[in-house]
This record gives C-alpha cells, sequence and structure tokens, in this order.
C-alpha cells in the first residue's frame, strides 16, 4: 500500500484521495515515512514539518467526509523549495545568514497552496540563495541524486528535484532564475516549468535576481505539473512585476497532448544548443525525443538564435548586479544572524562580520561581481551591455517564434556530474545553465521533461521545450504528447 | 567648537564673493498609506507599530507604488511649472544604514516624475526672484534612529541606538533646484523666501502637512562662493537638520561666512555635508565618509515603469487649487491693499488668517486691524508665530462680531481675546466666565455716577460751573467700578446730566 502511494501520481493521489478511496492523512504519512526512511542519504529536505502537514491532511479529509468540493489537488503533499516563506516554520534559503528566522507571514505561493488544501510536507535544499546549479552551494551540506548518491541533483532546486526522485513528494515548487527548476528537473529525471515571468507571484519568495526570478510546479508527470501550475498562478496585487492576464490553459493542454497527436505544430531546433562541450549522450537522447516528435506529427527544423551565444554572460552581469542589491538587507540589523555585537564594536563592524560569516563564498562571489558592475564608471559597460543583450535575445526569440510554436533543445550540456566535480571551477559550472538563461533573460517560459538515460551513464537527460510569453500551455501539450510516446524509462535506483 | 571656526564679516563676503545657492527640499505626503505597502503614513505612534514585511523590507517582500503619491507627485509637478515626464521608473539607490530596512533606497535617478520648472519667489521688499526647478522626484523615507548614551544624540559616541520604522516607507517628493547665482547680499533670504513660497504652494496642493518642525518638510541648503575675481564655481557644501524657515537663513548666512574665511586664509572648501546647530546658529561637519559615494544606481526591478496618460495629466492639471501668488493677486484687488501692505502681511504671516477670518464673517478691514496689531503683539509676547497662536479666525471673527452688535467694547474684545488665548473657550464662554458685558443699565450707571460725584465733591462742582472737560476724571471713576464694563460715551453723558 504505502509503496503504492509513494509511486503514484499527484492526480492519481487527489482522485483517490476525493474519492474516500484513501485518506490525505495515510497518503501524507506514507510520504512522511519515505522521507524518514531515504533522506538520511538523499538530504533533500532541510525542514519537515510533520505537524503542520498531517494538520492539514485532517483538514482534507474532514471536508472531503463532509461531501464538500475540494480543489483538484487538496489532500496532495508537496515539497517546498525553502527560497518562499512560510510563516512560523524556518525559511533559510540555504543560508547561515537566516538561520533560524521564522517568518511572520506567508509568500503568495505558499498561501495559494494551503488555500488549495496541498499539504507542505517541509523545506526543501537548495544552494544558498538559488546561486548554484548543484546544490552543493548550500549551507547545510549538498542534496544527493537519488540516481547516483555520488552525483548532484541540479541547482538551486536540487532538494525539490531529488525529492520527486525520490519519491519523497509527487508534488514540489522550485524557482527558477536561470535554470534552476529545469536543470535539477533534468539530471534528476523530473519535470519542471519555468512559468511566463509574472505568471507565478513574487511575493514571499525571497529575491536572488528580481527581474529573473520566477516560482514554477516540479512533477513527476506533464499533467501533475500542469496541474499545480493552475494552483500557484495568477495575478498578484502585492506583486507589480505579476501578469494581469488569465492563467495559460495548461491542464487542458497537457490532457489535449497526452492524446498523442502534435500534427500541425512547428517545432524549431535551436542550433545554438548543440555540439562542443555537449555530452554525446545527451545529444543522442535529444535526436532521438526531436524523431519521436516527428512521428506524433510535428513539422520539425532547425532555427538559429545568434544572440543566445551571449546569454550566459549577460545573466552573469545582470543577476549578480540585483543580488548585490537585493542581498544587502541581510545586515544582522533586525532578523537572522548577528555576529560581533558584543558592545565594542560598531554597527558597520557588527554588518560587516555578519555578511563574513552568514553568506558563503558564491554568494560573495556575486555580490563583489554585481557591486563592481552597477559602480559609477562601470554601469555602461557591464549592466548596460547586459540589458541590450537581453534585448537582442529577446528579440531573437520573437523571430524564431514567428516560425515556431515552441523551440527545443537539451536542458543541460550533460547529465548530473559528480559532487565535488565542478566546485572549485565556477565557470564549468555556469555552463551547466548554457541552455536555460536564455528564456530566463527574455521572461519567456520553459519547461524541461525527462528524455530517457543517456546510453552512456544510464543517467536521466531533459529535453528542453520553451514557448512565448503567456503561451505556455503550448509547451504543456507537446511535452504531455512526448512523454505519452516516451513511455515510462525506469526509476532511481534509491 | 565653535570658537574655533573663524568667519569672515558678512559685508566683506559680499565684496569678495558671489554666493552660489542650491536648495534640496524633501516633502513627506500626507497620504493615507506608505509609499510602497498599505501601512498607515502616521506622525507619532508606538515604535515600529505602523509596519509590515514591504516596510521592513523582510526577506521576499515587495513594493507596490501608492497611486495617490504619483498623483501628489505629478499634481506638484504641474503647480511648479514642470514638465511632466511620459515614462519614467523608480531606482535603487544602494547604500548601507540601519534605519533603511532594505539598504537601498528606492527613489528615482536620471528618470524624475516632473522636470524643469520654476517657482517665482517674492523677497520680503516685494522683489520677485524667479527659482528654476531641476526636478521633483518620489522616493520613499527611512526610518528613525535614536542615539541613546552620546553628548550630543548623533551617533558619534552614543552607546546603542534604537530604530523605528514607522517613518520608513512614507512618500516623499524631492524638489531640487537648479543653481541659484547672483543673489549676493540677499542669498540667505533668498533662501529662506524659497522654502516659504514652496511650503506655501505645498499646504495650498494639500499633499503635505509640511511642518518643518516635524520633519515633514526638510531642507538641505548647498552653498558655495565663487570669488568675484575669478568667476569661477567654488566647492559646495550641503548644510542639513535645517529645521525652520529663519535656520534656512542663518544656515546659508553662517556658511557664506565660514567658507569666505576658509578660502582668504589660503584654505579650500571641504565637500561634505553639514550639520546645522540650531542653539549656536552654526554648522559642523557630518560623519567623515572613508570612500567616495557610489550609490550604484539602477532601475527598480520591482516595479513597474510609470507612463501617466497625457489625459490623466491635464485632468490633474484641472483639480490644482487657487496657488498663493493667484490667491495674493486676487486679495489684493478684493481688499484694495497697496502692495506695500500686501508685503507685510504676507511678511506677518497674516494674510491665511485674515482671509480665514473674512470668510468666517468679518470684515476685511476689521479682520485686518485685529491680526496686525493685538493678536500680532500677543504672538509676539508669546514668542509664537501668528499662526501659532490659540485662537482661530472663526473666533477672531466672532470677537469682532461682538464689538459690532455692542455687546463688547474694544476693550472688553480684547479681554475676551485674552480669554480665549488662554484656553478658556470659546468668546461666548469666556464672555460669560469673566462676565464681560457692557453695562447698559442706566440706573446702574446713574448710582455709580451719584457715588464718584459724591466721592470727588471738588471735582462735581467744577462741572456745574461749566468745566465739562473735568467730567472725565468722574467717567474714569465710574469706568474703574465697573470694571471697564461700562460704556464710556454713555457714563459721560449721565454725568453731564447729573451736573446740568
Amino acid at each position: 500500500m504505502t509503496n503504492d502511494l509513494i509511486h503514484a501520481t499527484a492526480a492519481e493521489l487527489a482522485a483517490k484521495i476525493h474519492s474516500g478511496e484513501v485518506s490525505s492523512v495515510e497518503v501524507t504519512q506514507a510520504h512522511l515515512d519515505r522521507i524518514a526512511e531515504t533522506d538520511g542519504k538523499v538530504h533533500a529536505f532541510l525542514h519537515v514539518d510533520a505537524e503542520g502537514a498531517l494538520a492539514q491532511a485532517r483538514k482534507v479529509d474532514e471536508a472531503v467526509k463532509a461531501g464538500e468540493t475540494v480543489s483538484p489537488l487538496a489532500g496532495v503533499p508537496l515539497a517546498l523549495k525553502d527560497v518562499m516563506t512560510t510563516e512560523g516554520v524556518p525559511t533559510t534559503v540555504g543560508s547561515k545568514i537566516l538561520e533560524g528566522w521564522l517568518p511572520p507571514y506567508d509568500a503568495t505561493v505558499t498561501r495559494k497552496l494551503k488555500e488549495a488544501g496541498v499539504v507542505i510536507l517541509g523545506k526543501t535544499n537548495m544552494d544558498e540563495f538559488a546561486m548554484g546549479s548543484s546544490t552543493e552551494n548550500s549551507a547545510y551540506g549538498p542534496t544527493h541524486n537519488p540516481w547516483d548518491l555520488d552525483r548532484i541533483p541540479g541547482g538551486s532546486g536540487g532538494g525539490s528535484s531529488a525529492a520527486l526522485a525520490a519519491l519523497q513528494a509527487p508534488l514540489a515548487i522550485g524557482t527558477d532564475t536561470g535554470g534552476s527548476i529545469r536543470q535539477p528537473g533534468a539530471v534528476t529525471g523530473t519535470v519542471g516549468v519555468k512559468p511566463t515571468y509574472g505568471g507565478v507571484s513574487r511575493y514571499g519568495l525571497v529575491a536572488f535576481s528580481s527581474s529573473l526570478d520566477q516560482a514554477g510546479p516540479c512533477a513527476r508527470t506533464v499533467l501533475d505539473a500542469a496541474l499545480l501550475h493552475e494552483v500557484i498562478a495568477g495575478y498578484d496585487e502585492m506583486d507589480s512585476t505579476s501578469i494581469n492576464e488569465p492563467v495559460p490553459p495548461v491542464v487542458a493542454a497537457a490532457r489535449e497532448g497526452l492524446t498523442g497527436d502534435l500534427s500541425g505544430v512547428r517545432i524549431g531546433v535551436v542550433t545554438q544548443f548543440q555540439g562542443e562541450g555537449y555530452q554525446p549522450g545527451v545529444l543522442r537522447s535529444f535526436q532521438a525525443a526531436v524523431s519521436q516528435l516527428k512521428e506524433l506529427g510535428a513539422e520539425i527544423a532547425d532555427v538559429s538564435c545568434p544572440s543566445f551565444d551571449y546569454a550566459l554572460p549577460a545573466y552573469y552581469l545582470i543577476a549578480p548586479s540585483e543580488c548585490s542589491s537585493n542581498l544587502a538587507r541581510f545586515d544582522a540589523m533586525r532578523y537572522g544572524l548577528r555576529v560581533g555585537d558584543d558592545g565594542t564594536r560598531s554597527t558597520e563592524e557588527v554588518m560587516s562580520l555578519t555578511r563574513e560569516a552568514g553568506f558563503g563564498p558564491e554568494v560573495k562571489r556575486r555580490i563583489m561581481i554585481g557591486t563592481y558592475a552597477l559602480s559609477s564608471g562601470y554601469y555602461d559597460a557591464y549592466y548596460g551591455s547586459a540589458q541590450k543583450v537581453r534585448t537582442l535575445i529577446t528579440r531573437d526569440f520573437q523571430k524564431a517564434f514567428a516560425t515556431f510554436d515552441v523551440l527545443i533543445s537539451p536542458t543541460t550540456p550533460t547529465t548530473a556530474f559528480k559532487i565535488g566535480e565542478r566546485a572549485d571551477d565556477p565557470m564549468a559550472m555556469y555552463k551547466a545553465d548554457l541552455c536555460t538563461i536564455p528564456a530566463n533573460l527574455a521572461g519567456t517560459p520553459a519547461m524541461s521533461v525527462p528524455s530517457g538515460l543517456s546510453d552512456e551513464d544510464g543517467l536521466p537527460v531533459g529535453l528542453q521545450i520553451m514557448a512565448p510569453a503567456l503561451q505556455d500551455h503550448r509547451m504543456y501539450r507537446v511535452a504531455a504528447a512526448y512523454e505519452a510516446a516516451r513511455g515510462a524509462f525506469g526509476g532511481a535506483s534509491l | 567648537m565653535t570658537s574655533l571656526v573663524e568667519l569672515m564679516d558678512y559685508d566683506e563676503v559680499i565684496e569678495k564673493y558671489d554666493p552660489v545657492l542650491g536648495l534640496e527640499v524633501h516633502v513627506e505626503l500626507h497620504t493615507n498609506t506608505k509609499m510602497f505597502c498599505g501601512c498607515a503614513n502616521a506622525f507619532g505612534g508606538e515604535p515600529n507599530t505602523n509596519t509590515c514585511p514591504t516596510c521592513l523590507g523582510l526577506p521576499g517582500s515587495l513594493p507596490v507604488v501608492n497611486g495617490k503619491a504619483v498623483e501628489s507627485a505629478i499634481r506638484i509637478g504641474l503647480a511648479l511649472n514642470c514638465e511632466i515626464a511620459e515614462w519614467c521608473r523608480f531606482a535603487r539607490k544602494n547604500y548601507f544604514y540601519p534605519d533603511m530596512p532594505k539598504n537601498f533606497q528606492t527613489s528615482q535617478y536620471d528618470e524624475p516624475i516632473a522636470f524643469n520648472g520654476w517657482l517665482d519667489v517674492t523677497l520680503d521688499d516685494g522683489e520677485v526672484i524667479r527659482v528654476e526647478i531641476e526636478r521633483a522626484h518620489m522616493e520613499e523615507d527611512t526610518g528613525k534612529s535614536l542615539h541613546v548614551g552620546g553628548a550630543t544624540g548623533r551617533i558619534h559616541g552614543a552607546e546603542h541606538s534604537l530604530l523605528d520604522y514607522n517613518r520608513a516607507g512614507v512618500p516623499l517628493i524631492e524638489i531640487v533646484t537648479k543653481m541659484i547665482p547672483g543673489t549676493g547680499r540677499r542669498a540667505p533670504e533668498v533662501a529662506r523666501a524659497y522654502v516659504t513660497a514652496l511650503r506655501d504652494l505645498l499646504k495650498a496642493l494639500d499633499v503635505s502637512d509640511v511642518r518643518m518642525d516635524q520633519g515633514s518638510l526638510r531642507c538641505d541648503a548647498n552653498v558655495s562662493l565663487s570669488p568675484k575675481t575669478t568667476g569661477e564655481l567654488g566647492t559646495r557644501t550641503e548644510t542639513k537638520n535645517v529645521n525652520s524657515l529663519r535656520s534656512v537663513e542663518r544656515a546659508v548666512r553662517f556658511e557664506m561666512t565660514r567658507q569666505a574665511a576658509v578660502l582668504a586664509s589660503g584654505g579650500e572648501v571641504t565637500q561634505e555635508t553639514r550639520h546645522f546647530d540650531e542653539s549656536s546658529g552654526t554648522t559642523s561637519p557630518g560623519r567623515k565618509k572613508e570612500t567616495a559615494e557610489d550609490y550604484r544606481y539602477f532601475p527598480e526591478p520591482d516595479l513597474v515603469p510609470i507612463a501617466p496618460s497625457r489625459e490623466w495629466v491635464e485632468e490633474l492639471r484641472g483639480t490644482l487649487p487657487e496657488l498663493p501668488w493667484e490667491r495674493r493677486a486676487r486679495i489684493q484687488k478684493d481688499w484694495n491693499l497697496t502692495d506695500e501692505v500686501l508685503r507685510d502681511l504676507v511678511n506677518a504671516g497674516a494674510l491665511d488668517l485674515i482671509e480665514a477670518t473674512v470668510v468666517a464673517g468679518a470684515k476685511p478691514d476689521e479682520a485686518r486691524s485685529w491680526w496686525v496689531s493685538y493678536l500680532a503683539q500677543q504672538a509676539n509676547t508669546r514668542g509664537v508665530e501668528l499662526s501659532g497662536l490659540a485662537i482661530t479666525p472663526a473666533e477672531v471673527a466672532r470677537v469682532i462680531e461682538l464689538v459690532n452688535s455692542g455687546a463688547l467694547t474694544n476693550k472688553l474684545a480684547r479681554e475676551a481675546v485674552n480669554g480665549v488665548l488662554e484656553g478658556e473657550g470659546s468668546p461666548d464662554e469666556v464672555v460669560e466666565k469673566r462676565g464681560l458685558k457692557v453695562v447698559s443699565d442706566d440706573s446702574a450707571l446713574e448710582k455709580a455716577v451719584d457715588e464718584a460725584l459724591a466721592a470727588q465733591p471738588d471735582v462735581a462742582q467744577k462741572i456745574r460751573d461749566g468745566k465739562v472737560q473735568a467730567a472725565g476724571a468722574i467717567v474714569g471713576a465710574v469706568m474703574k467700578a465697573t470694571k471697564g464694563q461700562a460704556d464710556a460715551a454713555r457714563v459721560r453723558e449721565i454725568v453731564l446730566a447729573r451736573c446740568s
């Protein structure tokens, strides 16, 4: 029974809970047990809120018993990335500087999940302040990839994706600034979606880079991701950058895709994202996916987006610039860590000592890069130029979407690498996000869906599907059709 | 410490240098809520009660622009004859300070909402100077630090500091003038007159409490001296903590004499922020900065651009009230005042009060007479501004009405006013409590007159002998006996009748 419950999809669990076949408490307990059993090895969670989860589960069970109509995912457990504030529940953002902080308010995403009856199991591990591609930058130790515990689960949202792959939760929330949902999805064999920028409220998402950060759904199936997408998306007056438009019909699109017909759908293969630096097994998996999409009726052709070559350098100016400002508030004055306040030191010294002790090396590196890039005399050359590149990338997307309904590429150049392998080589680490960054810079939606295993190392590979702004449903349709055609590809060895 | 500062004689300063002014005024808008969140925008209150995740800068919180503040900013811009941006953004001004929750201030940088305007400023002698406005932009206020344990209340030497974030996020408009050259000897006066004119304008627009003592209007005065010999611009200082109109004038004057002395001794003026000390009337350097200030401005990514439609701007132009200079012109015409009289009324801060008194029913001449004479004296004795007197224009109008109806003599009216100023209640209540009634009962007066005549038989005899002017002594005695509540003219009639 427990085994069935942890292998089930969110859609299946919801159906069983709402029909009374199983209780949400049983489902929740099964996942809590799974976490207890496996998280010593995986370390996907920073905080498990068993009490809160079971309380929410009981509430849903009572509602079901009373014959009330509950929302589509009510009673289904979820793993929440520790970047989202949760009232009264620790929110560390993977950093020592927020150790012990209990937020006095819920993020809009948290609130929407609670209102929808979703059961929040706990908070998942992440690279500190979402800066990283391996979850090794977490101040609380790395998360291990359930497919191979010596390997990284991707990042920054490695905890959320690893929890899905380890069957600790059927649903998870991630945030994606340069690929932090899609790249972990790819290397853990799970689905990860970055919605259109502004599609999901950022209120309560502890900011890394405000103009790029976007929360999105993570799941093991495309339909589950779509169901979760519709729970968390929508206009929020607390976030000025959220879009006041109807939520794209992603669930309907996923259901349509599951019928397996993609006739007439025009798909562009981005030529910039293949060739040198790409693992052969990843490219072979990608080519197999292309063939499969053709068989489903899609029209496929190459498309060149030349400015995508400059996405990585532009990203590593814009994101650090914004983070240098966003992270200034962590100064020991109001919350979080305070170091050196022994009555002999000035405010500046306490701020300085706290930031020295509280931030890890990658966070410091980016704060310094960003501070430099925004300095007078350098602003135009760095931040200014990067913004121009951003405009060019947006134009490349617009041009490509004039011909194609969606664009595709591998999600990552390689499969999961070994823990520690790239720890001393930031450039190698940054390249993990090569294919995912353009969509963040343009604010367009993109997702990763598993395309099976690489033939050379047996590790998961991701297919990235990108769509125009507010056309999130297009990629869900393609992903669901592909997923059905692809079939099962096994599970993590854990 | 101040005794060490060398100052140059003011006449000599003017002989050798041309002062150049630049004034930055911060106005707190009195919107119901703060600039970027729904917290109440209220002065005072228990520390840290008007706060929320956004104005405390908690992780994850986001700003949302207060539309009413944008509206006020545009109206201020229009009243200052500015152009209104068709598209503008907020920017982050990055620097660390404990009273700033996010360690950046959400402000505007190279894209202000209003720019290129002017304000005509009338000096004490009636001369009008046009001050050019560089820009008016929106930003948020910081919290307040209270430094405990130091001698000066400033951070230097303090043992610890307390922080109150009630003010954090209060909407501010910063209004910056272009350089104001060529004011010569009158530079300090121009500075004061500009801030006064701006204050009156903002008051008329009803966008702010404009209380300098409470910090809802704050002025930073930039002063530099340009040597007459070379005409080159000098290094400027920026003086903060200037908390009254008079201080604006004093601070500018002090900086002129101080900078001139520095230059004359062969020194260089340091570009720095200085702090005005109200009690000594001097300025002293702010905390020395070890590094050059680099605010690393960049467009605020948490907010979308503001693009006020031209229709909206014109609609707001239509909501501008009668502006102070338009009102002055109208009043001058309606009340038939000379330039000189009008100027005196403006300088005395009496115009608003007189107009309100007129609106409450008094005639302009009567209202003016009360405010510029007796009430001005009272303000002077009590050491307050005319507007600080504890009497309302409506109460003054009521006193005038009582005089006109014959219920009070002028003398009694002054006593009634005194009672109001002492907090004894409304004019009618004071009249009741103090028993201020004209004694109009002839039999009572006749009795008093008879007593006075009996008490001074020699005087009585003189009157009977036709020395009518001697009646004054009897009238005086009666007035004294009735505590001034008799109508002196009527008493005189009775005296003469009794002695005829």
